[in-house]
C-alpha cells in the first residue's frame, strides 16, 4: 500500500535514525561487553574497582518494568518508551542522539532506573544469600535493587563465550607452566573445574595428563614432516615425500590420513574436545595447534563451534538461549537445588525471556517442578480416563464401559447381553420383585461406591477449573501475539491518518508487550495455583491474580479498539498499560517471596 | 581408492598368517569389501567342534569406519542376536570406538575371544546373557546342541 508522500518522508528517517544509533551501541557494547565478561571471571580480578563497575554494567535485571513504583517520579508517558528497543542495550544511551531518543533514554537506562531505588538493600541482602559461589560475588551487585522474583543473570554474546574459555585457558596455562592448547584438554577433562583441575594437577601431574588424554611430553612444536621410508598404518602409501604428522604421542599418518580422520570426527560425528589421536588404542587428545595446522578454516570454524557447545553444555551456570537461530547464552548463579524457591526467569538480548532451571518461556510464579508437573498432568491421557471414571461404569461380567445416558436402572450390556442394576451393579435377576427400584440402594457396598464417584467427579471438577482459565490465557496470549504481529501495521497507518510521529505511536508496541507478558504470567498462576494447599496467603494470592486479570482483560479490549480511536485512547492505554505492569509486579514479588521463606504449602510433594 | 591398498595388505597378511582358528578369503574375488570367515570354536566352549561362517563387509569408508561382522552360522550365545542376521556387538566396531589404524585381525581375534568368554554385561541377547550368568549349565547344553545342529558339518 502506498503511503502519502509527505508523511512517508517525514517518518521513516527517525526510524532509520534509530535502528543505526542502536546498532552502532549495539556493536560498542559487545566488545565492552567481551573483555567485561572475562575480567568479571577471573577471580584475582575480583574486587578490583575496573571489575565492580563492569559487572555491574553488565548485571541485568530480569525484568524492567517502567511502570512501576520506583519510577513514580516520571510522568506516565516517560515512562513507556522504556520497554523499546533502546532498553535491551545495557549502556546509557549516548548523546550524540537527536532529540526524540534523548526523551527515549530519560528514565529508560536499566542504569538510571537502578539508581532511581536502591534503599532497599536489605531484602536484597539475603536474597543473595540464597545462592554461593561459582559466579564473582561481587558487593557492588548487591547495592543494585532487584525485585523479589528477579535473578542476577547476564547475555553471553559467541564472542563473550570465547573469551571466557580463553581467559581461563591462559590462567591455568601460565599457573600450571603448561601450553595453552594443553590447557584447554584439560580444561575440558575436568569439566572447567578449574580448582579441582589445579589441585589434582599439582597432586598427580603424570595421572593427571595421562587421563586428560595429554601425554607426559607436552612441549612439541607441531609440524608435518617427510621422513624417508616412512609407511602410513592407514591408507598403506609410501614414499619418500610423503608429508606426514604426528602428535606427541608420536603415532605417525600421511597427513591426508590425519585429514581424512579429523574430518570425519569433526563433520560426521560432531565431536570436537574428545577426538583421539588415530593409532590403535592411543588416548591422546588431538590439541588445537595439531588442529589448525591440518584442517581448512570451515573445518576449524565447526571444530570451534563444536567446542563453544561443550563449554556451555560443562558448565551449569551457562545455557543457551532456547529461541530459534539465537546464538546467545545466558550466565545466571542460580543452582538446580535452588529450584524449589526460585524460579530464575532470565532474559536473552534476544527479548526471549526462559527459565534457567528448565529453559521453557517464562513460567513465573509457578516452580520448575509443578510447571512440569502440571504440563505432564494436561499432556496426559489420565485427565480422560478421569472423566470416564467419573462418568461411567464398567459392565460387571464383560467390562465394557458404560454411559448411562437416561432410563432406568436395568441395564441391559449391549455386547454381553448381561443384565444388571446400574445402582448396586448385582444382577438384575437378583433384585426380584424390586423392578425398576434398587432397593440395595442404601447398602454399605452402594453408598462406598458412591462416595468414590462423587470424589473423583470432585477432583475433576477443580483441575478442569484451573485448566480452563491456564489454557484461556495460553490462547488469549496467542491472539494476542497475532494482534502484536499487526500492531506494527497499525502504528504505520496511525502515524498516516493521524499525523503522530513513529516515536509517538511506540505505546501499542509497548502495550502489546505488556499484555504478553502479564497474559503469560496469569497462565502460569492457576498451574500454581491448582498445587497450591489453602492457607491465609492464597487469598491474597488470589486477589492479586484477580487484579492483574482484570486490568489484562480491559487493557486487551481497549487494544482491539479500531485504529482511528487508538490515537484518542494513548493516554489511557498507557496508563493501563503501566498499571497491569505494576499488578504483574506486585503478585511476582509477593508469590517469590514466599516461595523463597517456604510460606506456601501445596498439595503435592514435590 | 585409498582404501584398496590397505584391504589387499591386511588380506594377504591374513591369509598367509591366519590367526589361531581362523581362515578368511573373498566371497567373490572380484569384491575386496566383503570377506568370508571361517571360525572354528575355540577349544572348552561349548563352541568347541563347531565351524563357524562370518560374514564381515568393510564400509567404502574403511578404515575410517568401522567393518561390520555377522554370523552366518545360527549360534546361542549374548552377544551374537539370535536371528537371521546374526548382528554382533563388538566395542571396538562401534564407530566412535574404532580407530583408523585399527586391524581386522585383531577384529577377528577377538570375536574369537568373544566365544571363548561371552560378555553377558555388554549383551545383545539379555535372554541368554542372563543365562549364561545363573544357569551356565543350562546354557552350555543349549549352546553345545546348538553348534552340533548348525555349526558340525555331517560328514
Amino acid at each position: 500500500m502506498l503511503e502519502p508522500p509527505a508523511s512517508d518522508a517525514f517518518t521513516t528517517p527517525p526510524l532509520t535514525r534509530k535502528r543505526k544509533a542502536a546498532e552502532a551501541t549495539l556493536v560498542h557494547n559487545e566488545t565492552t561487553a567481551a573483555t567485561e565478561a572475562s575480567v568479571a571471571l577471573s577471580p584475582a580480578a575480583t574486587g578490583t574497582p575496573a571489575s565492580g563497575n563492569s559487572t555491574r554494567k553488565k548485571l541485568r535485571s530480569a525484568e524492567q518494568d517502567p511502570g512501576t513504583d520506583s519510577t513514580s517520579g516520571i510522568s506516565g508517558s516517560f515512562s513507556v518508551p522504556a520497554r523499546t528497543k533502546s532498553t535491551d542495550l545495557n549502556t546509557p544511551v549516548s548523546t550524540t542522539m537527536e532529540s526524540d531518543e534523548d526523551f527515549m533514554s530519560i528514565g529508560s537506562s536499566p542504569d538510571d532506573f537502578l539508581d532511581t531505588q536502591g534503599s532497599d538493600v536489605e531484602s536484597l541482602d539475603d536474597f543473595g544469600d540464597d545462592f554461593d559461589g561459582g559466579f564473582s560475588k561481587d558487593k557492588d551487585i548487591i547495592a543494585t535493587k532487584r525485585k523479589p522474583y528477579e535473578v542476577e543473570s547476564s547475555v553471553l554474546s559467541p564472542e563473550d563465550i570465547r573469551q571466557q574459555q580463553n581467559v581461563q585457558i591462559n590462567e591455568v596455562s601460565s599457573i600450571l607452566k603448561l601450553p595453552p592448547e594443553s590447557s584447554a584438554i584439560l580444561l575440558r577433562y575436568g569439566r572447567w573445574n578449574r580448582e579441582k583441575l589445579i589441585d589434582s594437577y599439582m597432586d598427580h601431574p603424570e595421572t593427571t595428563l595421562e587421563e586428560a588424554g595429554l601425554g607426559a611430553n607436552t612441549q612439541v612444536n607441531p609440524r608435518t614432516e617427510k621422513i624417508p621410508g616412512f609407511v602410513c598404518d592407514i591408507c598403506c602409501e609410501d614414499g619418500d615425500d610423503l608429508e606426514t604428522y604426528a602428535m606427541r604421542c608420536g603415532h605417525r599418518f600421511c597427513v591426508d590420513c590425519y585429514r581424512h580422520y579429523l574430518r570425519q570426527k569433526i563433520r560426521e560425528e560432531g565431536e570436537a574436545a574428545r577426538i583421539e589421536c588415530p593409532g590403535d588404542t592411543c588416548n591422546i587428545i588431538v590439541d588445537s595447534k595439531s588442529l589448525g595446522l591440518l584442517v581448512t578454516d570451515d573445518l576449524k570454524d565447526r571444530y570451534n563451534a563444536l567446542l563453544m557447545r561443550t563449554y556451555v553444555d560443562d558448565r551449569d551456570n551457562i545455557k543457551w538461549c532456547p529461541a530459534p537461530n539465537c546464538e546467545y547464552a545466558v550466565e545466571c548463579p542460580v543452582k538446580q537445588r535452588d529450584l524449589r524457591r526460585i524460579v530464575p526467569t532470565v532474559q536473552c538480548d534476544c527479548k526471549h525471556y526462559f527459565c534457567f532451571g528448565c529453559t521453557l518461556s517464562d513460567h513465573q510464579p509457578a516452580p520448575c517442578v509443578l510447571v512440569k508437573m502440571w504440563l505432564q498432568k494436561c499432556e496426559d491421557d489420565s485427565e480422560t480416563a478421569n472423566w470416564i471414571s467419573a462418568n461411567t461404569k464398567e459392565c460387571p461380567r464383560c467390562h465394557s464401559t458404560i454411559e448411562k445416558n437416561g432410563g432406568c436402572n436395568h441395564m441391559t450390556c449391549r455386547k454381553c447381553k448381561h443384565e444388571f442394576c446400574w445402582m448396586c451393579m448385582g444382577l438384575w435377576s437378583e433384585h426380584g420383585t424390586s423392578w425398576y427400584n434398587c432397593n440395595r440402594y442404601e447398602e454399605k457396598s452402594g453408598s462406598e461406591a458412591r462416595t468414590e464417584q462423587a470424589k473423583s467427579r470432585a477432583s475433576l471438577e477443580r483441575y478442569l477449573h484451573y485448566y480452563n482459565r491456564y489454557a484461556n490465557h495460553e490462547q488469549s496470549a496467542k491472539l494476542d501475539k497475532d494482534l502484536y504481529l499487526k500492531t506494527e501495521k497499525k502504528m504505520t497507518s496511525l502515524q498516516s491518518q493521524s499525523g503522530l510521529s513513529w516515536i509517538e505511536v511506540q505505546f501499542l508496541d509497548t502495550a502489546s508487550q505488556a499484555l504478553q507478558q502479564c497474559r503469560q504470567t496469569l497462565k502460569w498462576t492457576y498451574a500454581f495455583a491448582y498445587y497450591l494447599a489453602r492457607n491465609n496467603l492464597t487469598e491474597i494470592f488470589e486477589d492479586n491474580q484477580k487484579d492483574l486479570e482484570m486490568a489484562v482483560e480491559s487493557l486487551s479490549e481497549m487494544f482491539e479498539k479500531p485504529v482511528p480511536e487508538l490515537a484518542n485512547l494513548k493516554v489511557d492505554i498507557l496508563d493501563k498499560t503501566a498499571y497491569c505492569n505494576k499488578r504483574r509486579v506486585i503478585l511476582l514479588s509477593d508469590t517469590a517471596e514466599n516461595l523463597k521463606n517456604g510460606e506456601w504449602t501445596f498439595n503435592v510433594d514435590w | 581408492m585409498g582404501s584398496q591398498k590397505r584391504i589387499a595388505k591386511e588380506l594377504a597378511e591374513l591369509v598367509e598368517s591366519p590367526p589361531d582358528g581362523i581362515l578368511v578369503k573373498l566371497a567373490d574375488e572380484s569384491n575386496l569389501y566383503l570377506w568370508k570367515v571361517y571360525m572354528e570354536g575355540p577349544e572348552g566352549s561349548p563352541y568347541h567342534n563347531g565351524k563357524f561362517l562370518l560374514n564381515l563387509s568393510l564400509p567404502t569408508e574403511y578404515p575410517f569406519k568401522p567393518p561390520t561382522v555377522s554370523f552366518k552360522t545360527k549360534i546361542y550365545h549374548p552377544n551374537v542376536t539370535n536371528d537371521d542376521k546374526g548382528s554382533m556387538c563388538l566395542g571396538m566396531l562401534r564407530a566412535d570406538e574404532w580407530k583408523p589404524s585399527s586391524r581386522i585381525h585383531a577384529v577377528l581375534e577377538f570375536a574369537r575371544q568373544l566365544l571363548a568368554e561371552p560378555m553377558p554385561d555388554d549383551a545383545i541377547e539379555g535372554r541368554i546373557a542372563e543365562q549364561y550368568k545363573n544357569d551356565r549349565k543350562r546354557y552350555d547344553e543349549v549352546a553345545k546342541e546348538w553348534t552340533r545342529k548348525y555349526a558340525v558339518e555331517s560328514s
